[in-house]
């Protein structure tokens, strides 16, 4: 698009999109504290139509995007995700289901695997019932495990997904021993992304050292025990590292998260950066958002660094950390990832987790209860803010 | 330990997808959340993994296509890989 007259502008070759995340909804049947959603789900109500959707696949395809998430909210809830399955199959995606389960039986699962659902992966709050229902403020587990069983009958590749945090850390050895009885072919020991909700509650659910290290030692038995049967990933959580995660892959580099109102997101904690514009389906195609709109090119590459980040050898290697991390906890989303201990801000991080590990198991601190991801809780909490 | 052997009849596994990508030029693996992307030659050794022809066949086939290469211990250990990923099964 150069003007007449302007010299060319050489542009960075843009990769196209590996990975479509599509969040189809927000609303969900559970309550997961560690939700990563934003506070403000109530907001985003208006969601797109499946022709919205079927237009994005399309698009997203057409650029070369493979692998697709549906995810939330709960997927289970949108009536058309037969249909949007279906599109996403004939078009040649990789489909993969993001689900707690509660929305599905026995029929549903084949209706989905005859619409071409290729992997569904199914996420537990903890290995009993008592302690899962609890997290998920609902009563889940048993259909869940139910749900598990019709996955792997059906012939999918099984995948369950477990959320650890203080509350379940300990239970590790009971979650890896529920995923062999299920007979699982892949299961990941996801750590607690501290975004939305789950930052909100962050306090309740960071674990100590101690617990880290245990989960540690079980998850490698576990890996070598189960070699070649069952594939265990298993990441530290970063808050209690020196070096930021590579997020994403790189901000515009790999995944587009389509959030259920249309925004076009780098990620799907972006939205709450300020000063930038996300982009949203309804009015923009999929390939000016990823190539064209300033907010996908913002944080792309390396060139809008700072210092530490800008002169550090490293960063090429983990791309300066996590933007909505800077952001959340510097206030500036171009600083570097305060888990970075070459930030001047490290500190911010370490006094969170020496907090907790001062605190944890004591009766007052832990007493403080969690708050619940439900519409109820995001209008009090996000219209006082 | 060795699984391929000439009269193996090697299948893609049903829980992983193999397909041509136009827009990265090459064949791919695909599964829960991850995809491999194959050089030209694994594309043409897959891509003959369609349950019907022995490890055997599949070698004479790939000779008379690429007349100009040696392919049969590379091929095997190919297999042997794809195997061990869990890509191919045997019968
Ligand atoms: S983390 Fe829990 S509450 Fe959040 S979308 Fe998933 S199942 Fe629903
Ligand atoms: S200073 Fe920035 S680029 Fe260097 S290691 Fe830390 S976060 Fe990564």
């Amino acid at each position: 698009m150069s003007m007449a007259g302007s010299a060319p502008v050489s542009p960075i070759a843009v990769k196209p999109p590996l990975w479509l995340l599509a969040e189809l909804t927000y609303a969900c049947p559970l309550q997961c504290p560690y939700c990563s959603n934003p506070m403000e789900i109530a907001k985003y109500k208006n969601e797109l139509s499946t022709e919205d959707w079927f237009r994005v696949l399309q698009q997203a395809r057409k650029m070369g995007a493979t692998q697709l998430g549906f995810s939330g909210g709960e997927p289970l809830i949108r009536r058309d995700l037969e249909q949007l399955i279906a599109e996403a199959r004939r078009l040649g995606f990789y489909t993969n289901l993001i689900t707690s389960g509660v929305g599905m039986d026995e029929n549903r699962v084949r209706a989905f695997k005859e619409a071409g659902l290729d992997h569904i992966q199914v996420s537990f709050q903890a290995s009993t019932e008592e302690l899962n229902n609890f997290i998920a403020g609902t009563d889940a587990f048993e259909h869940k495990m139910e749900m598990a069983r019709q996955v792997k009958k059906q012939g999918y590749p099984m995948v369950l997904c477990f959320v650890l945090h203080r509350k379940n850390e300990d239970q590790i050895r009971d979650i890896l021993d529920l995923a062999v009885a299920l007979e699982a072919d892949y299961v990941e020991l996801a750590t607690t992304q501290y975004y939305g909700w789950a930052y909100h509650n962050r306090e309740q659910l960071l674990p100590t050292r101690a617990q880290l290290a245990h989960a540690e030692m079980v998850a490698k038995e576990y890996q070598e025990k189960m070699k070649g049967r069952m594939k265990i990933y298993y990441v530290i959580p970063d808050y209690y590292e020196t070096r930021p995660k590579r997020c994403m892959d790189g901000w515009g580099s790999v995944f587009l998260t389509i959030a259920p109102d249309g925004t076009a997101l780098p990620c799907h904690a972006a939205r709450q950066l300020p000063g930038l514009e996300f982009p949203n389906v309804r009015e923009k195609d999929v390939a000016w958002i990823w190539n064209e709109s300033p907010a996908f090119g913002r944080f792309r590459g390396l060139d809008w660094m700072k210092e530490p980040c800008r002169s550090c050898p490293e960063k090429e290697k983990d791309l300066g950390g996590c933007r909505c991390q800077a952001y959340m906890l510097t206030g500036d989303a171009a600083n570097a990832d305060p888990v970075c201990d070459k930030s001047p801000l490290h500190h911010l991080v370490t006094e969170q987790v020496e907090r907790v590990q001062q605190l944890a198991g004591q009766k007052e601190f832990e007493a403080k209860p969690l708050v619940f991801r439900n519409m109820a809780n995001s209008k009090r909490i996000t219209e006082n803010a | 330990m060795a699984v391929i052997a000439d009269l193996s009849i090697p299948f893609l596994a049903p829980t992983f997808r193999f397909q041509w990508e136009e827009v990265q030029n090459c064949h791919v693996i695909l599964y829960p959340e991850g995809m491999v992307k194959l050089s030209a030659s694994a594309g043409e050794i897959l891509r003959r993994c369609d349950g019907q022809r022995s490890v055997a066949d599949l070698i004479i086939d790939l000779k008379q296509q690429f007349p100009d290469h040696d392919l049969g211990p590379d091929v095997k250990k190919f297999l042997e890989e794809a195997h061990e990923h869990g890509w191919i099964r045997t019968r």
